[in-house]
């Protein structure tokens, strides 16, 4: 029987590997991804980088209003970021196991959570797009929409997850329901849930540059404007402040977390 | 002098808002100042964005109206007019291509690059060059790869695939190294007491004991990928369904169409999430 198990171990292991190797020739023949052109280009990448992609004394005369736009775009992720975390709370707490009003709001719930978390943020873009136009708004919308079906999601298992215990208490002792919530649920959560909020806005900082991209705002319309323009002195200015920035909020994120966690 | 009141105001305003009554029996530790702060820091952050913000004089309320007819649109009368439903089918599986092989790639370098990466297997140096490697990958956004390698290999899915790959490596390795180092100091040690290399001590104990966690962050950042080879198509041109969506907003205004594109996306994302649950199912229950 011993022996066994190692040969059906092995046929395994082949089948898996011979899968691996359909799915892969499959999907470079239908995408048309050419694997000597990919490893060639990066070598290219790199050459063209160091000699291109650096900021020179003339693209830091453009500084000041790179500096504007990403203020812009941090500004506005945080700002999504915290409405979308108050709407999701409300949400959550109605949705949750422990918290929920009654079966039909948390069917409710959790259906609009998984509306917004499932429709991608590129089609919040576009679709905000045509309303909104290229303002800060599409961007910021897009954004909190995005971040809401995910804050919801999260703050609902953080909510099932930590408050058991304390909601019980509570209950016996007779506490009524907003009592519980704001005395019980929410201080024992506050730290997840804070913790959730600090890894949204890392998560928009970096996709309000996908979002500014395709709506025309903020940081990543001016890499995109800069890189058309073949300005890449600029938009390598561009790419800096942004890994700066991003570093910077990992930092203060990880920070607090350690405080509080 | 001014933090003094500042600390104060928030003290209250938190007070208030989270601990009610309990503000002033729960001694102020540094955890809940933190929270307090972060909490006021977060609101006065917010309002200021929102007072700032430039409208660009749209009119609230008739925004607010074209948008809900606009998604009534999209939600209740989705249909097909320049793609057919088969081509549709064709494209998202392009998009799937592009994020299968992003992920094998990024797998089979991040499994190296994790290993190296981990504490308990690697020299501190060398940790440490990886660790900063990887952080610098992530904080740039992975459009910006995806276009800043478009600028050698010219946009389309070598430029997507390898951009793609770039950020997702950085990803996978930090999340492999992680697991790795959950294994126990002792196993490492009671191996290399019996004379095992270091290949060895990775293949037989390291990797079998976090194949499971493998696996999952794999399947997760397929998840991710997938996501991002549709903005990909979307913002770089890099084919597939993202540059359907792109074209039908941004050039048709078709709503009926990224109506059609969306409930596609977002079946595909839930049968994505099916076979994830269910492959982790059946490899939690082997192991």
């Amino acid at each position: 029987m011993e022996a066994d198990i190692f040969v059906k171990r092995r046929k395994e292991r082949l089948i898996f590997l011979a899968l691996l190797i359909t799915l892969t020739v499959g999907s470079m023949i239908i995408t048309e991804y050419d694997m000597m052109k990919g490893f060639t280009s990066i070598i290219k990448a790199l050459i063209w980088g160091f000699s291109h992609f650096y900021p020179d004394t003339k693209s830091m005369r453009l500084l000041p209003d790179i500096l504007i736009s990403l203020k812009e775009t941090v500004l506005m992720s945080i700002a999504a970021t915290t409405v979308a975390a108050v709407f999701a709370l409300l949400l959550a707490v109605a949705g949750s196991r422990t918290t929920r009003l009654n079966k039909l709001s948390s069917v409710v719930a959790r259906g609009i959570a998984s509306l917004f978390r499932n429709i991608p943020l590129v089609v919040w873009a576009m679709v905000l797009m045509l309303v909104f136009s290229q303002s800060l708004l599409t961007g910021y919308l897009a954004l909190f929409f995005g971040s809401f079906g995910f804050l919801t999601r999260a703050f609902m298992e953080t909510i099932d997850e930590v408050s058991n215990n304390s909601v019980e208490a509570l209950l016996a002792t007779g506490a009524g329901y907003f009592p519980i919530i704001f005395q019980g649920v929410l201080p024992s959560c506050l730290s997840q849930m804070i913790s959730w909020i600090l890894f949204m806005i890392d998560t928009n900082i970096r996709d309000a540059t996908l979002v500014g991209l395709l709506t025309g705002t903020g940081i990543g319309f001016s890499f995109d404007f800069y890189y058309k323009s073949f300005n890449f002195h600029a938009a390598s200015l561009v790419v800096i402040l942004i890994v700066i920035t991003v570093i910077v909020v990992e930092m203060i994120s990880n920070g607090i977390r350690r405080v509080i966690m | 002098m001014k933090m003094e009141k500042s600390m104060k105001i928030c003290g209250q305003l938190s007070s208030d808002e989270i601990a009610g009554d309990w503000g002033d029996i729960r001694p102020l530790n540094r955890a809940t100042l933190t929270v307090r702060i972060f909490l006021l820091v977060l609101s006065v952050l917010t309002i200021y964005a929102l007072a700032t913000i430039d409208y660009q004089s749209v009119g609230m309320a008739k925004a607010v109206a074209d948008t809900l007819h606009n998604f009534k649109i999209i939600f209740l009368e989705p249909e097909a007019n320049r793609l057919n439903l088969w081509e549709a089918f064709y494209e998202i599986v392009i998009t799937m291509g592009l994020a299968f092989l992003t992920t094998l790639f990024s797998g089979i370098i991040a499994l190296f690059l994790g290993l190296m990466a981990a504490k308990n297997l690697s020299p501190k140096t060398v940790t440490r060059v990886i660790k900063g490697f990887v952080a610098f990958i992530r904080s740039v956004p992975t459009i910006l790869w995806v276009l800043i390698f478009a600028v050698s290999a010219g946009l389309g899915s070598v430029a997507a695939v390898i951009g793609l790959t770039f950020h997702s490596i950085s990803y996978l390795t930090k999340a492999f190294s992680e697991s790795f180092e959950e294994l126990d100091r002792s196993v490492i040690e009671a191996l290399m007491a019996s004379g095992a290399n270091w290949w060895q001590i990775v293949f037989q104990a390291v990797i079998p004991s976090s194949v499971t966690y493998l696996l999952s962050w794999t399947f997760l950042r397929f998840e991710i990928n997938f996501a991002n080879a549709v903005a990909m198509g979307a913002a770089a041109g890099a084919g597939g369904i993202g540059f359907d969506l792109f074209m039908d907003s941004g050039f048709y205004f078709d709503l009926r169409e990224i109506g059609l594109i969306t409930y596609i996306l977002i079946a595909f994302a839930m049968v994505l999430e099916a076979i994830s649950t269910n492959i982790k199912g059946k490899i939690k229950t082997r192991a």
